[in-house]
């Protein structure tokens, strides 16, 4: 079970994740980063303080958005990953291609960069 | 030792194939992050079953063995259905799945680097993937 929650601050569009996301759960964070991405927020945080856990379902959610990202030349972080979603992430290699801070400040940093 | 898992095929049952994995593993000291790692190979498997191979039908039942001593950890999923061997399927690259925007493809890459052997057998009415971690 996953609760997602969205709100602006300061000029970012901010997505927390709380709970698991799975092969049940994976359609509700997807269905927000289509919506964030059709509302062309420019920068986009996603905080995954409250992550317990991530499978693939879920890393092909962040995946399927890469290339729509870079097109539309959106700003996105995550930050506030545990060691074992951090790991999974690793295994994959998806730490090298997406923006993986560890802070929300250093998350918001990334995306005012001009 | 030997524990077993049987449920319903429904999605929404992944989360208890995991805690019961998380469980058991737990209990023989294993360490977080290979737990984490372990119930993700465990769950990536289970969750293609149920979608694929069960069409997520909650009549069918899918079940679970762990089998776990000092040198490795074997999980044994089995699968009524006409299953596919997860051995041959293609390994995907990263970039061509990003290209691509498709939301699948990378589960059983997951498996593959997780788990140190990967077995599919068949028998009359059933199939088994079983999956062996061996422990350092």
């Amino acid at each position: 079970m996953v609760r997602i929650e969205t709100n602006s601050e300061a000029g970012i569009f901010v997505i927390s994740i709380d709970g698991d996301i799975d092969a049940s759960s994976s359609i509700q964070l997807d269905d927000v980063m289509r919506t964030s991405i059709a509302e062309r927020h420019p920068k986009i945080v996603i905080s995954c303080e409250k992550l317990a856990y991530i499978s693939s379902a879920g890393l092909g959610v962040f995946m399927s958005y890469i290339e729509d990202i870079n097109s539309n030349d959106i700003k996105m972080a995550i930050y506030g990953l545990n060691e074992k979603v951090m790991n999974v992430f690793e295994i994959l290699g998806l730490d090298q291609l997406l923006n993986i801070v560890n802070t929300k400040e250093e998350a918001s940093t990334l995306v005012n960069e001009v | 030792m030997k524990y077993s898992i049987n449920i319903p095929c429904r999605k929404a049952n992944l989360s208890k194939i995991r805690n019961f994995v998380a469980g058991v593993l737990r209990k023989y000291g294993v360490d977080d992050v290979e737990v984490n790692n372990l119930v993700l190979a465990v769950d990536e498997v289970c969750a293609n079953l149920i979608i694929h191979s069960y069409k997520c039908d909650p009549d069918e039942k899918l079940e679970v063995d762990i089998d776990i001593n000092n040198k490795k950890i074997t999980f044994d999923i089995h699968d009524h259905s006409d299953g596919f061997d997860i051995r041959e399927h293609p390994e995907p690259a990263l970039e061509e799945i990003i290209k691509s925007r498709k939301k699948g493809g990378v589960g059983l890459l997951l498996v593959k680097r997780i788990m140190d052997d990967i077995d599919f057998i068949k028998g009359d009415n059933t199939r088994v993937v079983r999956l062996t971690k061996f422990r350092s």
